[in-house]
């Protein structure tokens, strides 16, 4: 893999990375990744697709097969965790159990022989960040699970590194205190610049959060991007339906002009949509449609009737089910209020800018499955 | 998880005064504690009677032994209004009575060796006095001192003003080494006689140098098995449980085999050239104490697994992570977290030794002897019970005294089991 110069402020770099734990089948296939300086990059991808173990070899736990990481500008290989000054948020927060919080804030100072009036300035400072000033003397069990994990943000912090990791850092809180860390983990990392590398299986997480995101699957990065560009622009099948909700209907090109392609779905209904990347007359395709870019309308690129099969109320939004001719089911939100009732036929549309097609290989027809056995 | 000690919300309940509250919750709970102790009252009944009842009664002995003040009541009495010393003729012909009464109802036996336990050689003296005195004959010192120049001694009038006291601590001071002098005060007994002490003392070196060499073997294994895949790991263990299944006297008979003059270890160590003689390791300190080691592995290695087991990896990984180099990592993330099991590992080993009892008898040589071998030879050779409780309630108490340490010190009762 040639390594390219870069011009660009990448922090990490990540040129040819693969690793096999067996020598048979690859967690990480072939990663190129650069993490810029002062970014909030996630890893986001459902379990087993890499991310992990591509934040492990970043942290050192566990070392490439292939390739190298670059850590500003220097191979780390050969760098045992202890000396690549990154601070590790665990998802189950590993503090220590036998230490109070402070001493637990202290440890990575204490460790780097950091005089003690000092030391005890900047954890009390760290934890001030985290407001948890009034619980130095605590032990971390005495805590409750958001406390914790502040604890383990002020203990990764503290010693200032240059890149700090999280792996599935609130996994393990209820919805709401997860939201509200998220915005505070959010505010942390623009307040004190930190470059942050952010793992998680949770994609509404990944676009709270990140400046950008890259999407594992199957041990490659599928897409790399800001979140917007993900969810409008996605560039296969897998990320359309993994990053946000998607309508997903299996069918087959029939002509390609410009911006524009037909396609006949599985009833032979036809389809005014985007191409994504190479689609060519004749291929199987998969379509992708927003939920929320389909309209309860007579007219429009693409016009088609359901019977609504039920309304879900959700405050600010309802969810209509709908059963289209083909045997396939679509995902309508539309807004509050008189619309549609269960049971009757409805006319749907949406227009060709939103109905996105792909081409269909192996991997898609497995995508297909999965969101139709879930 | 953390467990979370406020409990949300419990702020914003209002205190309620119905008495008649705390009374329905006291009803409701009543049912589930009585079941409770109906499950477990089987066993509370099994430990009474063949734990604490027998425990008690033996220990009991050490204080209390009625013998000599059942068979000489009259001795007893008359030595009440007696002055300190040897005692005026009523006092001897009261004994005269005593000794002829216990001897018609075969008691005699009894208090020779009861007053021989106080006073050594005694016992024939008493068995002499048995033959010459006769009944009908009232005896008076002069009688007695000139049948047997002992009964005017004024250390046979001590012995025996001790020996008619039903509780007495004559035995618990002779299981350490100490004695009543004559003078009321507390002494040391004489040069030849003082065994105890040093007996305690080599019984807790030995258990402690044993405590030491399983954890030296034990903890890398512990180690090496709480991080390899639970398959191999499970395999593994079963290997070091393997001997627990057999009986301790088996494996102990097979150590002789191992480690006689001419036997396999020796073989090995002449074979490798580690050495050009045979080592005397059959009946010594250092055989006992590798046999020992063997049998106790497994008692200091499971706690130290179970701990090593419980232990998170990522405590390590954050350990490393925060910039701790291996050994720091060690020392202050690892070890503290693991102690309670070390701690009740060697705690187990370190108690179990010092009660043992098959292998200083089979391996050990007569210099190895422990306290436990002493208990055995006053119970089934010498029929001395008092001595053997005397030297139970001893030992009982040093190692509640270190158990009480060890905890405070290490924190033994922090162990999680899994």
């Amino acid at each position: 893999m040639p390594v390219q110069a870069s011009e660009t402020d990448a922090l990490v770099r990540f040129v040819g990375v693969q690793k096999s734990y067996d020598g048979h089948t690859l967690a990480v296939r072939d990663l190129n990744l650069d993490v810029n300086r002062g970014e909030f990059l996630t890893l986001l991808g459902p379990s087993g697709s890499g991310k992990t173990t591509t934040l492990n070899m970043l942290a050192g736990f566990e070392r490439p097969t292939r390739g190298e990481i670059l850590l500003a500008g220097r191979p780390v290989d050969r760098l045992p965790p202890y000396q690549r000054d990154i601070g590790m948020v665990f998802q189950n927060y590993a503090l220590f159990p036998h230490m109070s919080v402070a001493e637990n804030v202290a440890f990575p100072l204490s460790v780097r022989r950091v005089a003690r009036a000092e030391a005890e300035q900047r954890v009390k400072r760290a934890l001030a960040t985290v407001r948890l000033e009034a619980f130095g003397d605590r032990r971390p069990g005495q805590l409750s699970g958001g406390q914790q994990q502040r604890v383990a943000l002020a203990r990764a912090l503290v010693f200032e590194p240059a890149l700090v990791l999280m792996d599935e850092p609130l996994g393990a809180l209820d919805k709401k205190l997860r939201e509200h860390m998220q915005i505070e983990i959010k505010l942390l990392h623009e307040q004190l610049g930190l470059t942050v590398v952010y793992v998680t299986h949770d994609q509404s997480e990944a676009l709270t959060m990140s400046d950008r995101v890259a999407v594992f699957h199957d041990g490659e990065v599928v897409q790399l991007g800001p979140p917007d560009t993900l969810y409008s622009r996605p560039r296969t099948p897998f990320v359309a339906g993994f990053i946000g909700e998607n309508n997903l209907l299996p069918g087959r090109c029939e002509t390609v002009e410009g911006a524009g392609a037909t396609i006949r779905l599985q009833d032979g209904t036809m389809l005014h949509a985007t191409p994504v990347g190479a689609v060519a007359p004749g291929a199987r395709v998969v379509v992708a449609i927003r939920p929320e870019a389909i309209r309860l309308a007579e007219t429009g690129d693409n016009v088609c009737r359901a019977l609504v099969r039920s309304v879900i109320y959700l405050g600010d939004h309802q969810r209509l089910i709908c059963d289209v001719a083909n045997g396939a089911t679509l995902t309508v939100k539309v807004p509050p209020g008189p619309g549609a009732t269960a049971g009757e036929t409805q006319a749907l549309a949406w227009s060709a800018v939103d109905c996105l097609a792909f081409a269909a290989d192996a991997s898609t027809d497995a995508t297909l499955n999965e969101e139709w056995n879930a | 998880m953390g467990r979370s000690v406020a409990l949300p919300g419990a702020a914003s309940v209002a205190p309620v005064t119905d008495p008649t509250l705390a009374a329905a919750v006291h009803r409701a709970a009543r049912g589930q504690r009585l079941t409770a102790l109906l499950l477990v009252g089987p066993l509370l009944l099994l430990l009474l009677f063949s734990f604490c009842f027998p425990i008690a009664s033996l220990l009991g002995r050490a204080i209390y032994d009625p013998t000599m003040a059942d068979s000489l009541p009259r001795t007893a009495a008359a030595l009440q209004a007696a002055p300190d010393g040897v005692p005026p003729d009523p006092v001897f012909a009261a004994l005269a009575e005593d000794l002829l009464a216990a001897k018609q109802d075969n008691s005699l036996y009894a208090v020779a060796k009861t007053l021989n336990s106080l006073l050594p050689a005694a016992r024939s003296h008493v068995l002499r006095a048995g033959r010459f005195l006769q009944p009908g004959q009232p005896a008076t010192r002069e009688s007695m001192t000139g049948a047997d120049p002992f009964w005017g001694e004024p250390d046979t009038w001590f012995a025996i003003r001790h020996g008619v006291q039903r509780f007495t601590t004559t035995y618990l001071l002779a299981a350490i080494d100490l004695r009543w002098l004559p003078d009321g005060g507390i002494g040391q007994v004489p040069e030849g006689e003082a065994i105890y002490r040093a007996v305690f003392v080599r019984t807790f070196l030995v258990a402690a140098a044993v405590t030491i060499a399983t954890l030296i073997l034990g903890f890398p294994l512990a180690w090496m098995l709480a991080n390899l895949p639970n398959r191999l790991s499970g395999r593994l263990i079963m290997l070091v449980l393997l001997p627990f299944w057999t009986s301790i006297l088996v494996r102990t008979a097979a150590w002789t085999v191992l480690l006689q003059k001419y036997g396999l270890l020796n073989d090995l160590l002449l074979w490798l050239h580690v050495s050009s003689d045979r080592f005397d390791l059959m009946y010594t300190r250092t055989g006992m104490i590798i046999a020992m080691t063997h049998i106790q592995l497994p008692f200091t290695l499971l706690p130290i697994y179970s701990a090593m087991r419980t232990l998170q990896p990522s405590q390590m990984r954050a350990a490393y992570s925060l910039g701790a180099r291996p050994f720091t990592a060690f020392r202050r993330v690892y070890l503290p977290q693991v102690m309670p099991g070390v701690a009740a590992g060697a705690l187990l080993t370190f108690i179990l030794c010092l009660g043992y009892f098959i292998t200083p008898a089979l391996v050990g040589g007569p210099a190895d002897q422990l306290i436990s071998n002493f208990i055995s030879n006053y119970i089934n050779v010498e029929l001395n019970w008092q001595m053997a409780a005397a030297l139970s309630f001893i030992l009982l108490a040093l190692t509640l005294a270190l158990y009480g340490l060890f905890t405070k010190l290490l924190g033994v009762d922090r162990l999680k089991l899994v």
